[in-house]
């Protein structure tokens, strides 16, 4: 089955691929391990072919008047592609990674007969039975360290936290244990786990319910970090983090799970250290990731009406950042602003931040501006917690002041 | 045959076995049937019987590599008062009864897991003394390339898992270990070992809990030392049973001083692991240094009561006496025996220190994995390459 990467980059994506003739994988330790046919790709960064002394000739022919980046082009290459929801995205990723390899398996709590709290898992335990879709008990110290446990003689589990909050519980496996364990046994063991589940702050669900924990493993050394925002980049990232050798958390979030898109039909995978250009612009660079991804792109339609060109930026890659495309995005707009929901104190903005003035201080012409949530736990009231959260009109104001 | 299994066994042990000690492996191959010290308290299941088989080989395989963790253990002490070795480090003398007995018992495909009292498991595993003492000293030919130290040896492939800082946390990695394995249909079991301090983790119990639910082959061992660290066990747990923890889990108390007792009581475990889960071993054993060398060891306990364990119970001197009451080598050939080990010791630690460190550029190796293809790179990398498996 041929696999493509999609690029960063909706507008001008281009991946020209290069199949090599199939050639045996070497199979690992376990028996009954299917031989896998290898094909490379390469995809070049959009940024490679657009950016440079061609950038405004180029791109003043395709002036994007319309601030949602249109998705014609991706799907250009075969079929008609299939709609379907977030969750279930997700779910179509981890079933065909599932057949593909035996190794995977999923383990959570009520993620098997119950079929997942966001049915993200929803069928998968009728399809490949108890031993590979895992019903845990409430324990989840316990069951991330048996996963990592599992990871560490070749199996690959999917690790799922029904809340990320709850792996708060599971700090110490995650971090010494997950992260370190490649490192301090001198490359003997990889832990090629998946550690996914939802956060972020949803519908007034409380303090508890609604934390934000990429700000708190980010520090972790020896972990990737991802978020996916839509459904195309969920089964995409879902994928690659499976297959990917390293261990990968990847962060959904609650009230984007019903977000309807058409993917393609064909098997793609997301790169996971890239960031995706949602709307190419001008003015200013907006950096942002999971459900502000949104909050953003409503402010760039009022923006749009004002007369304001924002380049909007979906950084996906929490840990490491792709510094290579926001970077070439800096060097263009000269301005930048980061749209979060972590807290203001110590989240993804506050690293984001100083990575950029760090690396590309000589090319802004205004301070890096950082709109982050409230330092306080979620209220349960409605108003309080709209508040607490950065709103679309925040973004216009901040923008408006940037690029005064 | 015999040599080559003692070989295996001092994997990595360069120096041509001594004439003394070869002349033994010509001898007979006769079994030999010793009873433990003391029998075997069982809780929810039938305790295995006092009479272990043996063989010759087997009493002076347990003597000689016995000595050598003894001797690397107590060398350990003196490079980390030199300096030589820094930070942590948990040493293992009077216990190695348990490393040994649980080593005859079972294959290079059962996985052993454990805290940071590691180095006499991993020689056990196949380790050599020069990748030993290599990652004390931080040296590049450290079996985890001077990355680790003393609280992290690991060798994947005899299946030992290290090697963990965090006491507890390996327990649910050991769980995890068996459930794959029994995923994999391996007919192999996993060795999980703790001690009495760790015991009072509640991780512990959410792992056999997970363990007995979808019965893995997982065999959580109780080293009983009866201190953690300052703490005696009758300070830390209210209940000192540690085999009886596990409730519906079947357990057995051993004495862990008692390298044959061992070796019974995980080849029974085994067989009971891979018929019907989880089982738990409580190991009674001691420890002579303090909890690791930044500790005394007098401080919580009293010098009669270290020196009273080391004349009754010591792990060596109980082989000795079995080996000489079945007249297998005499006094002086022991006495040589141990010479020797001294000196293979010696070398090492001389081998070691010429060891280069790492060099600077392997900060930042192995911190990710470079699998798939996809690298991590900064502002200027030009494109991007992935390769689908």
């Amino acid at each position: 089955m041929s696999a493509i990467i999609h690029g960063a980059g909706a507008a001008t994506a281009l991946s020209t691929f290069n199949p090599v003739d199939s050639k045996k994988l070497a199979a690992p330790c376990r028996t009954n391990l299917p031989a896998r046919s290898k094909r490379y790709i390469v995809a070049g960064s959009d940024a490679s072919k657009s950016f440079g002394s061609g950038l405004r000739a180029s791109h003043s022919q395709k002036l994007i008047a319309n601030a949602v980046a249109t998705k014609t082009d991706t799907s250009a290459t075969t079929g008609t592609g299939h709609e379907l929801l977030l969750f279930e995205a997700l779910q179509e990723g981890l079933e065909e990674e599932m057949d593909r390899d035996p190794h995977v398996c999923v383990m959570g709590e009520d993620v098997g007969h119950y079929g997942g709290s966001y049915k993200v898992t929803k069928g998968l335990a009728d399809k490949f039975g108890d031993l590979r879709v895992l019903d845990t008990p409430i324990c989840e110290n316990a069951f991330t360290g048996m996963g990592i446990g599992a990871a560490m003689t070749g199996l690959r589990p999917v690790i799922e936290g029904m809340n990320m909050g709850f792996l708060l519980l599971a700090f110490n496996q995650i971090s010494n244990n997950c992260g370190m364990l490649h490192y301090t046994s001198g490359g003997q063991f990889t832990i090629p786990v998946v550690i996914r589940g939802p956060g972020g702050v949803g519908r007034q669900l409380g303090a508890e319910h609604s934390q934000r924990l990429e700000s708190y493993f980010q520090s972790i050394p020896g972990i990737q970090m991802v978020a996916c925002s839509t459904p195309y980049n969920a089964k995409g990232l879902m994928k690659a983090a499976i297959r990917s050798e390293n261990p990968v958390i990847l962060f959904e979030h609650v009230l984007l799970y019903n977000l309807k898109e058409k993917i393609p039909d064909e098997e793609y995978i997301c790169n996971l250290e890239e960031a995706e250009m949602v709307r190419p612009g001008e003015h200013i660079t907006i950096l942002t990731y999971s459900r502000m991804r949104y909050h953003v792109m409503q402010a760039a339609k009022t923006l749009v009406n004002k007369g304001y060109d924002p380049e909007v930026i979906d950084i996906r890659s929490l840990k490491p950042f792709d510094l290579y495309t926001i970077g070439n995005s800096v060097k263009k707009t000269h301005r930048v602003l980061i749209v979060e929901e972590c807290m203001r104190t110590g989240g993804i903005g506050a690293s984001l931040t100083a990575a950029i003035n760090e690396n590309f201080h000589d090319y802004l012409d205004a301070p890096v501006m950082c709109l982050s949530s409230q330092d306080v736990p979620t209220p349960y009231a409605g108003t309080l917690e709209e508040w607490t959260v950065v709103q679309p009109a925040q973004i216009v104001t901040a923008v408006e002041q940037l690029c005064q | 045959m015999a040599l080559s299994r003692l070989s295996s066994r001092s994997n990595g042990i360069t120096r041509p076995l001594s004439a003394a000690f070869s002349r033994f492996l010509s001898a007979d191959t006769t079994p030999i049937t010793i009873e433990t010290s003391l029998p075997f308290t069982a809780h929810l299941c039938d305790p295995p019987s006092r009479s272990v088989e043996s063989s010759s080989q087997e009493l002076l395989t347990f003597f000689r590599t016995m000595a050598l963790m003894r001797r690397m253990e107590i060398a350990a002490d003196s490079l980390y008062k030199a300096k030589l070795i820094r930070g942590f480090c948990h040493l293992y003398d009077g216990q190695e009864a348990v490393a040994i007995g649980m080593e005859a018992a079972i294959t290079k495909k059962d996985a052993i897991i454990t805290a940071y009292r590691d180095h006499c498991i991993f020689l056990g595993r196949g380790g050599s003394l020069h990748e030993v003492f290599s990652e004390l000293m931080g040296r590049q030919a450290g079996c985890s390339k001077g990355k680790g130290g003393s609280m992290h040896f690991y060798k994947k492939e005899s299946s030992f898992y290290g090697g963990h800082g965090i006491v507890g946390a390996q327990v649910p990695l050991g769980c995890g270990i068996a459930f794959a394995q029994k995923y994999s249909k391996d007919e192999a079991v996993t060795f999980a070992l703790y001690g009495d301090g760790a015991a009072n983790q509640g991780q512990l119990f959410e792992a056999l809990n997970i363990s007995a639910l979808w019965d893995l082959p997982a065999i959580l061992v109780c080293e009983n030392n009866h201190y953690g660290m300052g703490t005696a066990e009758w300070r830390a747990a209210k209940s000192s049973s540690y085999y009886k923890r596990g409730d519906y889990v079947p357990g057995l108390k051993v004495d862990g001083m008692d390298a044959f007792a061992v070796k019974q009581a995980c080849k029974f475990a085994k067989e009971h692991a891979l018929k019907n889960g989880p089982i738990i071993l409580e190991m009674d054993t001691y420890r002579y240094h303090g909890h690791s060398m930044s500790d005394p060891g007098s401080t919580y306990r009293t010098r009669d009561e270290i020196s009273g364990v080391r004349q009754e119970r010591d792990p060596i001197e109980r082989i000795k006496k079995l080996v000489l009451s079945h007249d297998l080598a005499t006094e002086k050939e022991l006495k040589d025996m141990e010479k020797e080990i001294r000196k293979e010791v010696d070398d090492a630690i001389a081998k070691a220190k010429d060891c280069p460190m790492p060099e600077p550029s392997e900060l930042f190796t192995n911190v990710y994995a470079k699998g798939f293809g996809t690298e991590s790179f900064g502002p200027d990398r030009k494109e991007v390459k992935a390769a689908l498996p």
